[in-house]
């Protein structure tokens, strides 16, 4: 997995509330047997103005121009700018596989919903979660000023605004441990096989129906 | 010290060990697999040279690209067809407890062949690469849906590395009015606390009225603890679920079933046992619902008149409610009553089992979908579950009702296959979600009970089922 520490990044806002993973990435592009591509059709609804489809030219499609992600001001941009309860819905990776893909390394909302929270760290993306206030401030900030840039600390557990302001996030520490060392899950859980085995013969003995 | 919850039971009995920060590895005793998020799983699996830890405890189907009709065609979209195959070629070359492949006759959606065929049993930890999996917490199960990156962990280690969730009590006392269902409690739960309101936390649902309700029932409820924004969602283990667990293919027989019964019937939160968070409804006070929106939180009765942005205060809300009216090509203030639907939708893991089947042809018995009303699918859960509709003759029901009667699958609850909403269209749905384009680009949802859907299929427009039944 992609080690996260520091990252600057130009910011992007989303101004919806329960942006769900229907929305994030729809369910034709699913079908797909890969982990990477997902990126080009990343809030495909809502970007492009024809109906996705998985295996289209999607340079050749024609583009919303409204959507924020079209603007030119917000072309490349790598932190993400979201309301409350981002990413609600489906337990489909392929959402955080597309934001990451498309080169979002964080977003920024005042809560997430748990799969998709999940989903991100084991994905390099880092879920940012700021109280209601605050990303409300950011959401001004952004739309003030063009060009607005965020550093994200996540050793020292900070967002540094363009002003020297800083901003203290929540982490688990566990989490924290394994993303900024781009540690893989399954290693770390293997190195305690021994325990797991343990456990489950003591399990096959008491509850052998489970088996 | 205080008494355990049913959530504390079912997490101690599987924590394998603690980190310091809480984060604890939990065991896995039943890992449900579908074709959508598990290829990337199997496949990183393959790149580090792993096997799976415990074939045992997968059970498999293809469930969500598959078609309902002319079955004898096999798969013609080659991207869903190549999605499906690698699910066998995956199963076939790894092994599994059970799987049923497409046009098995035992194939169904996941959440529905799970417990119909014992293969979820109380006080179990379930996942699936699937957030519906909260439905099986209706066999006082802790179960829950997992992203690709950890259904390849569970592949690999049996376990899962997640930290505790929060306690929350819904209960629900009383008496459900005639025509109302679990589905009701469901979006009347979720309008009151939205989709965020359960974030964080496993939700157990208790009180007289969720012991009155059947355990398919219950399976709606807990299915859309998801839509609550809650992982998990529970019911404790009482005699109803015992009995609904006897006999099926996987649940244990002779000596093991008088000692599993004997520890399932410990599966109840204590009497003195502390909750996070309690909520009470009344029963009674429980109507259809039917959401106006594009979020399950966007409900009403179906008494109601669609809700006017310009009384809400919250600017983000009332900007939300605008575009979701405005997708919904509806107006403030007109009744629910007056909303006509274009396709009718029976189906999904939240209404797709027997029961639910049952309460909509109770209400299509001889009568006749309205004109307006373009296509009214009804697409059972299960392959078992369209055998026993069959043998009660509610296919012929439905049927002469001008409905069409499917084969198993997800269908047009995701649209994943060939069964979908067309721009503009609006749809009185069974399932769960009615986030834009979920039934088809630019498609209309609304969420209704069973015999709400079988319902407006009649009429052409929502109705009061109270009225009808
Ligand atoms: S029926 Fe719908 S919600 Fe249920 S598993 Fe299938 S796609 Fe998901």
């Amino acid at each position: 997995m992609q080690a996260f520490t520091q990252h600057q990044g130009l910011v992007a806002p989303l101004d919806r509330p329960n942006v769900d993973t229907d929305a994030i990435i729809p369910k034709q592009f699913l079908k797909s047997i890969k982990r990477s591509g997902f990126g080009p059709n990343l809030f495909d609804e809502w970007r492009y103005l024809d109906r996705g489809e998985p295996g289209m030219d999607q340079a050749r499609r024609p583009r919303n121009p409204n959507f924020v992600l079209n603007q030119e001001r917000y072309l490349g941009a790598s932190i993400l700018l979201a309301r409350e309860n981002f990413g609600c819905g489906s337990s489909r990776e392929h959402a955080p596989w597309a934001l990451a893909d498309f080169g979002f390394r964080a977003v920024i909302a005042s809560s997430f919903a748990d799969i998709f929270f999940n989903n991100c760290y084991k994905n390099g993306l880092l879920p940012i979660v700021l109280d209601s206030a605050t990303v409300e401030r950011l959401f001004r900030a952004t739309e003030a000023s063009p060009g607005f840039r965020l550093k994200v600390d996540l050793p020292a557990q900070r967002v540094v605004l363009p002003d020297g302001e800083t901003l203290r996030f929540e982490i688990d520490p566990f989490r924290k441990h394994c993303l900024t060392n781009g540690l893989d899950d399954i290693g770390l859980t293997l190195q305690h096989a021994e325990v797991i085995r343990e456990f489950e013969a003591r399990r096959r003995a008491e509850q052998p129906w489970l088996f | 010290m205080p008494g355990q919850t049913l959530y504390d039971k079912l997490w101690n009995s599987h924590v394998v060990r603690t980190e310091a920060d809480g984060t604890a590895l939990l065991y896995i005793d039943r890992h449900y697999v579908h074709e959508v998020t598990s290829p990337q799983a199997f496949e990183g699996l393959r790149l580090a040279g792993r096997q799976p830890w415990r074939v045992g405890s997968m059970v498999a189907t293809a469930d969500h690209n598959t078609p309902t009709k002319d079955w004898q065609d096999g798969i013609t979209d080659p991207i869903s067809r190549t999605q499906v195959e690698t699910l066998d070629d995956n199963i076939r070359a790894f092994g599994a407890k059970a799987y049923f492949p497409f046009r098995d006759r035992g194939q169904g959606i996941v959440h529905v062949i799970g417990p119909e065929q014992g293969a979820t049993l109380p006080g179990m930890t379930v996942v699936c690469g699937d957030s519906h999996t909260s439905t099986h917490g209706a066999l006082a199960a802790l179960a829950f849906g997992i992203g690709t990156s950890e259904v390849e962990h569970v592949l690999a280690t049996q376990c899962l590395l997640i930290k505790k969730a929060k306690s929350f009590l819904v209960r629900v006392e009383g008496v459900l009015a005639r025509g109302c269902t679990a589905k009701d409690i469901a979006l009347k739960l979720i309008g009151e606390i939205g989709t965020a309101g359960g974030t964080g936390c496993a939700i157990e649902f208790a009180g007289s009225a969720i012991r009155a309700l059947s355990v398919e029932a219950r399976m709606t409820l807990c299915n859309m603890a998801i839509e609550a924004g809650a992982r998990a969602g529970m019911v404790a283990a009482d005699d109803r679920t015992i009995k609904y667990v006897q006999g099926r293919p996987f649940a244990p027989r002779g000596a093991d079933w008088e000692r599993a019964v004997a520890y399932w019937r410990t599966l109840n939160s204590d009497a003195d046992a502390v909750f996070d968070r309690v909520l009470e409804l009344d029963a009674a006070r429980i109507k259809p619902a039917v959401t106006w929106g594009t979020s399950p939180e966007m409900v009403a009765s179906v008494s109601c008149k669609v809700p006017d942005p310009r009384k809400e205060a919250d600017p983000v809300r009332r900007e939300a409610m605008e575009r979701a009216l405005a997708y919904m090509g509806l107006t403030p203030n007109m009744p629910i009553t007056d909303i006509k639907v274009d396709k009718v939708f029976i189906g999904s893991c939240t209404n797709s089992r027997l029961e639910d089947l049952r309460e909509a042809a109770a209400v299509a018995r001889g009568r006749r979908k309205a004109d307006n009303v373009r296509q009214v699918l009804v697409v059972p859960g299960s392959g078992l579950v369209k055998t026993q509709a069959e043998a009660e003759g509610l296919d012929k029901v439905f049927l002469a009702a001008g409905f069409e009667w499917r084969e198993p699958g997800c269908s047009m609850c995701l649209a994943m296959n060939d069964d979908r909403l067309e721009p503009g269209e609006r749809c009185a749905s069974t399932s769960n979600r009615n986030f834009e384009g979920r039934q088809g680009a630019g498609g209309r949802t609304h969420l209704v009970s069973p015999a709400m859907a079988a319902a407006a299929a009649i009429a052409g427009r929502f109705v009061d089922v109270r009225e009808v039944v």
